[in-house]
């Protein structure tokens, strides 16, 4: 038998309506757990048991009353990157330590007008910087696999609390890699929606024309469900798309037989750990099992992708954070980090007088020719998978002196973001000392559906995600 | 496995690289002063380092030709997104100042920009 923390979102709502227990019980149940292991896994930077409560409450009353709304009842945790109005918004950076917003992000909004229970606000790499969950100023986040080993970043606390759970679902923003790693790391799923799918209204900006806003959940199924309620067009956000929305949920009982999966072969390179690789071929066996063609595709400027990211992201960068003059909101420029403060003199440097043309230029046209190697692998192919790291998670320190070393563990993802495709990461089983590996299934621009249908046969077939982590 | 039968278009630039083994430097002091960073003779040091190196990897770029080849920066083809410019509610002057450290007589203090 479950304990109510453990469940999964469908699960407990159809437990909710069935009345087998109320969201206050599901509420306490989540905050009982993140105390728990609050100091061995620094997930959360800020807790709202009150306030969660009161709302629980409410839900439940609405609940009594016959009303169903998408997530009615559902507590969830968001990175402390989404502003929250009247509760304090970090970005883990003491630039940010005091800030509490005026206003909602809008997907913290439409959550919450669907009946989600907010219960805290989840670590991160300061600013989304980071591929580790080190990089915050509240200290790193651990591995609840191994609490020696990094969780993935850069939001690692909204993984970390889904894998342990800590909360049914938690929000994310994938700029480089920053959901699909941590799931990975964490055997959770995590979506990386279309760029533009999702409002990017009210979420500290990290890089304007990467940022995606998506979020970590236990099933396939789930993801979908928190779509259903996040996806849409928002006057707020300029970028986001008009195409409609519809029930993400429909594709997911279809079955993959006949689809083409595409495996980019300069994805598979003798770079990847064994361990990765071994997981890997085993996936793909399992697709073809699950009666989908595979092919080999390639993607040739695939390598050049860090590079094309590690100047795009750091000048994009460097311009959101110039906002930040200890002025209006926040402190002076002396309190950012390490890592923020390389990445706004990088795109300084980038953007600066006499190297624009040689950098940011030449970063945006190879732009272009990424895209383009992934609009013409669609031509004939439904979707690609590949792993999402090269690595298995590495231990705490281990990459921390060595930024470009640590840039590297994102060359399996960055490439999404700069092309604007979606990617779903889902479970794809463990190392030989347990820690999780994950694969990622990526599609054309506004093919989640799609993504949901492949990584829902995979999940019925392999029941990865039914695997927790064993905690003290 | 099945091969795919067509030819991916894009292909692997046979250019030359350049000079991608010598590292680039950086001057970092003229940097941080136009980030408006504050840096120590440490933190000058090991940025230096951190970001040339950075910036060598990055000029890796400069093997593929690119010539002819137009700049992405929005992805999904979006254009001229535009709105109604009509007014609404938005926040009050209180709320606006409400986590400022710096303010005097309900607006923002800030120090002289000219002499």
């Amino acid at each position: 038998m479950k304990n109510l923390n453990q469940l999964t979102v469908s699960e407990a709502k159809a437990r909710l309506k069935a009345k087998d227990f109320t969201s206050v019980e599901l509420a306490t149940a989540c905050i009982s757990q993140i105390k728990k292991y609050k100091q061995e896994l620094n997930a959360f930077i800020t807790i709202i048991e009150k306030e969660a409560l009161e709302q629980s409450a409410k839900a439940d009353k609405l609940i009594a009353d016959g009303h169903d709304l998408p997530l009615l009842g559902i507590p969830l945790a968001l990175k402390d990157l989404f502003s929250t109005k009247g509760i304090k918004t970090t970005a883990a950076s003491n630039v940010l330590k005091n800030y509490i917003p005026e206003y909602d992000a809008t997907t913290v909004k439409k959550l919450k007008d669907a009946g989600a229970i907010i219960l805290g606000k989840t670590n991160l790499d300061a600013w989304a910087h980071g591929s580790s969950g080190e990089n915050s100023d509240f200290g790193p986040t651990r591995n609840p696999w191994n609490t020696k080993y990094v969780p993935g970043g850069s939001s690692s606390g909204s993984a970390v609390s889904v894998a342990s759970d800590m909360c049914l679902a938690a929000t994310g923003t994938d700029t480089g890699g920053s959901i699909r790693l941590p799931a990975c790391f964490n055997n959770v799923v995590g979506l990386k929606p279309t760029y533009g799918r999702v409002s990017r209204y009210g979420i500290i900006a990290m890089a304007s024309s990467l940022d995606s806003v998506g979020h970590f959940t236990k099933t396939v199924g789930d993801s979908a469900l928190l779509f259903n309620v996040t996806a849409g067009q928002d006057i707020m956000d300029g970028t986001t798309l008009p195409e409609p929305v519809f029930d993400f949920t429909r594709s997911l009982e279809k079955g993959i037989k006949g689809l083409k999966i595409g495996i980019p072969k300069e994805f598979v390179t003798k770079d990847i750990d064994r361990e990765v690789k071994v997981a890997f071929e085993k996936s793909v066996k399992i697709f073809e099992e699950l009666g989908a063609k595979i092919f080999e595709v390639s993607l040739p400027y695939t390598e050049y992708g860090i590079a094309a990211y590690y100047i795009i992201q750091p000048s994009e960068v460097s311009s959101n954070l110039a906002r930040y003059d200890g002025i209006r909101y926040g402190a002076d420029r002396g309190s950012f980090g390490d890592e923020a403060k390389r990445r706004i003199m990088l795109g300084t440097f980038t953007l600066s007088s006499g190297y624009y043309d040689a950098y940011y230029k030449k970063a945006m046209q190879v732009r272009t020719l990424i895209k383009k190697d992934f609009d013409d692998a669609f031509e004939n192919i439904d979707a690609l998978i590949s792993p999402v790291c090269p690595t298995l998670p590495w231990k705490l320190g281990e990459k921390i002196n060595d930024p470009l070393k640590m840039y590297l563990s994102d060359a399996l993802t960055v490439t999404a973001n700069i092309a604007g495709i979606p990617s779903l990461s889902v479970p794809a089983g463990f190392s030989s000392n347990k820690l999780p590996i994950g694969i990622q299934i990526m599609g054309k621009q506004l093919s989640e559906e799609l993504l949901f249908q492949i990584g829902s046969a995979f999940e019925k077939q392999t029941n990865y995600y039914k695997e927790k982590p064993l905690l003290r | 496995m099945i091969p795919l039968r067509k030819k991916p278009t894009t292909q692997l630039p046979r250019g030359l690289a350049l000079s991608y083994n010598n590292l680039m430097k950086i001057d970092i002091t003229h940097v941080a002063k136009l980030a408006n960073l504050q840096l120590n003779s440490q933190e000058k040091e090991k940025f230096e380092k951190q970001l040339s190196e950075t910036l060598t990897y990055v000029g890796k770029l400069n093997s593929i030709d690119t010539k002819g080849v137009e700049p992405t920066s929005q992805v999904t083809g979006l254009e001229n997104v535009i709105r109604e410019d009509q007014i609404k509610p938005s926040l009050t002057q209180e709320k606006a100042l409400s986590n400022t450290f710096s303010e005097h007589n309900g607006m923002f203090k800030v120090k002289a920009i000219l002499e």
